[in-house]
C-alpha cells in the first residue's frame, strides 16, 4: 500500500518552477531517498508533504489524507527533521524536547521516557538543562534529530538530518533509525547529499533535478544502469579513439584532463586501456556508486553541487539573526 | 476544521494550547529585562508626566496623578500587549514557527496558545504596577489613589480581557509581517493614536466634538473607563457597557486572529 503518493505535484514562484509535475507513490514501511543538488526541488517537495507549503497545482497525500484538506490528519501522521535548526534557542535542550511532547500530546510518563532515551540516543543526556544558545553546532543538529525522532511517527521526514555531523555521530544515529523502522515499521523520507548514506539505507531512490524525476529504482538497479566499475584517470591529452577501439568500454566521458570511463570488469582490462589512452597521472578504479549514478543522469557531480550553504554557516546565520 | 471535535482530539488541542502557553512563560522568565522596562516607563508617566503635567491640570473630584493611573496601566497593557506580536516574527526568522506549525494542532489553537502566553506576560507586568502603586500611594506618594485587594483583583479582571484582545490584535499584525522593522512601524501606526484617544490621560468628554467618534471607537476608552470604574469608583460609562464593548472586541479580535494565522506561511 502506498503511503505517500505525488499526483502531478508542481510548486511554481513567480519565474521558477521549484517542483515541476512529480508524481510518485512511496510504499509503506519503505525507506526512500530524494536525491538532488541544492535547489532541485527536494526540500519544497517535503514542506508540501507536510503540509507547510500549499502546491501550485496537484496533490499530495500522507496515509490517504490530502495535505491541503486534511492537513491536521497529515501532521498526526508525521514527523520531520528541518534542514535549518528549528528549535528555540533561550530554551534549555531538556525544555524543547518536552515542548514537543506537549506539541503533540504525548502522555507524561511516555513523555519522560522518550526524552531520556533520546537525549542518550544523541549524547546530549549531561547537556539536558543547558540553553540551547550555548550549544556547539552539532549539538544542535543533535537535539533537532532527537526532537524528530521522539513521538515516533508513521512517516518520519528527513531533511538532511546528518550534514555537518562527524561520521561516529551519523553511524550512531542512523542504527537507531534503522531499529525504529524494523520496530514500528516507520516510513522514512531522506534528502541527503552523503551518497553512501542513500546507497546503504535507501530501498528506492528517486534522483531529482530541476524539480523533476530524473531516475527512480531501488540503489542496486541504479547502479547496474551505469554498470560495472568507473575508472577515473588524469590524462594530458587522452587518446579516447584508441580506448573505444578496445570495444570493452561502454561509456566514455570527458571533462578537462580527467576521463570517466564504465565498463565491466575494469580490472582485468586496466592494462590495455592504460596502454590505449596515453600518458597517466592518475588512475583510480572502483564500482559505479551513486554518485556515478547522478552524474549519468544530470551530468554533474554531486559534490560539486551539494555542499553550498552546509548546515554550520546557517547555524552562524541564525545566531547572528537571534542577538 | 472538518467534522466536529472528538474528545480526544479535543485533549490534543487543550494540551497544545499549553505547550504552547509553557514556552512563552519560560522565555518570559528568561528574559527578566523585559520585565523591568516595562515596569520603569509607566512610572516615569506617572510621575514625571503626572507630576509635572498635573499641577496645571484639575479634574474635578479626584488629584490628576490618581486619575491618570488607571490610564497607565492601560497604556503599559497595550504597550506590552501589541509588541508581543513582533514574537511571531522572530518565530518566523528563526525557524521555530517551522516546529509548531508541523505539530497536529489546529492554527486556532496555535493563535490561542500564543494570545494566552503574551497576556500572561502582560497581566504578569499590570500586577507588579499595581502592586507597586498600592505601595507608593500607601507611602502617599500617588494622592487620591488608594488601592486595595479587591481594587488590585478587580482591575486584573478588566486587564485580562484587555491583553488578551490587545495581543491578539498584535498577533495578526506580526502574522502579516516579515520583518522585526516592519512590525515597529506598523504597530506605532495603531498604537499611538490608541493611546491618545483612549481618555489615558485626559476626561474624554473634553475632547471637541469630532474627534468623539474616534474616542468611541477606540477599544482602550473602554479598557481604562472599566479601569477608572474599579479603581476611583467613577466611570464614564457605565461598568457593563465597557466589559460589554471589550469582550465583544475579544471575540472578533480573535476570529480575525485565527483566521490571519491560517493564512500564514512559514
Amino acid at each position: 500500500m502506498a503511503i505517500i503518493e505525488l499526483e502531478h505535484l508542481t510548486k511554481r514562484y513567480d519565474d521558477l518552477v521549484a517542483v515541476d509535475d512529480l508524481s510518485l507513490n512511496i510504499e509503506d514501511g519503505e525507506f526512500f531517498g530524494l536525491l538532488g543538488p541544492n535547489g532541485a526541488g527536494k526540500t519544497t517537495t517535503l514542506m508540501m508533504l507536510t503540509t507547510l507549503l500549499r502546491p501550485t497545482s496537484g496533490h499530495a497525500r500522507v496515509n490517504g489524507c490530502d495535505s491541503v484538506r486534511q492537513a491536521l490528519s497529515v501532521r498526526r501522521n508525521i514527523g520531520i527533521v528541518f534542514q535549518d535548526p528549528s528549535s528555540d534557542d533561550t530554551l534549555t535542550g531538556y525544555e524543547n524536547l518536552k515542548l514537543h511532547g506537549l506539541l503533540y500530546a504525548m502522555p507524561a510518563a511516555l513523555r519522560e521516557q522518550r526524552i531520556a532515551e533520546v537525549l542518550e540516543l544523541v549524547d546530549l543526556t549531561d547537556r539536558k538543562d543547558t540553553i540551547v544558545k550555548h550549544y556547539s553546532g552539532g549539538m544542535r543538529r543533535r537535539l533537532e534529530l532527537a526532537r524528530g525522532l521522539m513521538h515516533r511517527p508513521k512517516v518520519l521526514f528527513l531533511d538532511e538530518p546528518t550534514l555537518g555531523l562527524d561520521p561516529q555521530s551519523r553511524e550512531h544515529i542512523w542504527a537507531y533509525v534503522e531499529r525504529m523502522v524494523e520496530e514500528e515499521k516507520t516510513t522514512v523520507v531522506l534528502t541527503t547529499h552523503y551518497m553512501e548514506e542513500a546507497d546503504r539505507l535507501c530501498d528506492r531512490l528517486a534522483i531529482i533535478d530541476h524539480g523533476r524525476i530524473v531516475a527512480l529504482d531501488t540503489p542496486g538497479n541504479l547502479k547496474r544502469v551505469v554498470g560495472g566499475d568507473v575508472v577515473t584517470l588524469t590524462v594530458q591529452s587522452p587518446n579516447l579513439d584508441a580506448v573505444r577501439a578496445l570495444g570493452v568500454v561502454e561509456k566514455v566521458e570527458q571533462r578537462g584532463h580527467i576521463v570517466h570511463l564504465t565498463l565491466p570488469d575494469a580490472k582485468s582490462r586496466l592494462a590495455g586501456i592504460l596502454q590505449a589512452i596515453g600518458d597517466v597521472d592518475s588512475v583510480e578504479v572502483h564500482p559505479a556508486s551513486l554518485n556515478d549514478v547522478f552524474m549519468h543522469y544530470t551530468g554533474r557531480e554531486m559534490r560539486e553541487v551539494g555542499e553550498e550553504g552546509g548546515w554550520a554557516q546557517r547555524s552562524m546565520r541564525y545566531r547572528s539573526a537571534t542577538k | 476544521m472538518g467534522p466536529a471535535l472528538d474528545a480526544l482530539s479535543l485533549r490534543h488541542e487543550v494540551t497544545g494550547i499549553g505547550a504552547i502557553w509553557y514556552r512563552e512563560w519560560k522565555v518570559f522568565l528568561r528574559e527578566k529585562s523585559r520585565i523591568v522596562a516595562s515596569v520603569v516607563n509607566p512610572f516615569l508617566w506617572l510621575f514625571v508626566f503626572g507630576g509635572g503635567l498635573g499641577r496645571s491640570v484639575s479634574i474635578p473630584g479626584t488629584d490628576y496623578q490618581a486619575f491618570i493611573f488607571p490610564g497607565i496601566l492601560g497604556q503599559a497593557a497595550l504597550f506590552s500587549s501589541v509588541f508581543f506580536g513582533v514574537y511571531i516574527v522572530w518565530d518566523r526568522k528563526i525557524d521555530f514557527l517551522k516546529e509548531v506549525l508541523v505539530a497536529p494542532i489546529t492554527r486556532t489553537s496555535v493563535f490561542l496558545g500564543k494570545m494566552i502566553g503574551g497576556a500572561t506576560d502582560s497581566l504578569v507586568q499590570s500586577l507588579i504596577l499595581l502592586v507597586l502603586g498600592a505601595v507608593l500611594s500607601r507611602a502617599g506618594w500617588i494622592p487620591g489613589l488608594h488601592l486595595n485587594a479587591e481594587k488590585i483583583v478587580g482591575a486584573l479582571l478588566v486587564l485580562s480581557l484587555t491583553t488578551a484582545s490587545l495581543v491578539s490584535v498584535g498577533l495578526i499584525i506580526g502574522s502579516w509581517m516579515d520583518s522585526p522593522e516592519g512590525f515597529q512601524l506598523v504597530s506605532s501606526f495603531v498604537l499611538f493614536p490608541t493611546f491618545f484617544l483612549s481618555g489615558a490621560l485626559f476626561p474624554i468628554d473634553r475632547l471637541p466634538g469630532w474627534l468623539h467618534w474616534f474616542v468611541l471607537a477606540d477599544p482602550l476608552t473602554y479598557s481604562v473607563d472599566a479601569l477608572r470604574a474599579v479603581i476611583l469608583g467613577a466611570s464614564h460609562f457605565p461598568v457593563a457597557v465597557d466589559i460589554g464593548v471589550l469582550a465583544g472586541f475579544l471575540v472578533a479580535v480573535v476570529a480575525i486572529g485565527s483566521w490571519a494565522f491560517k493564512r500564514m506561511t512559514v
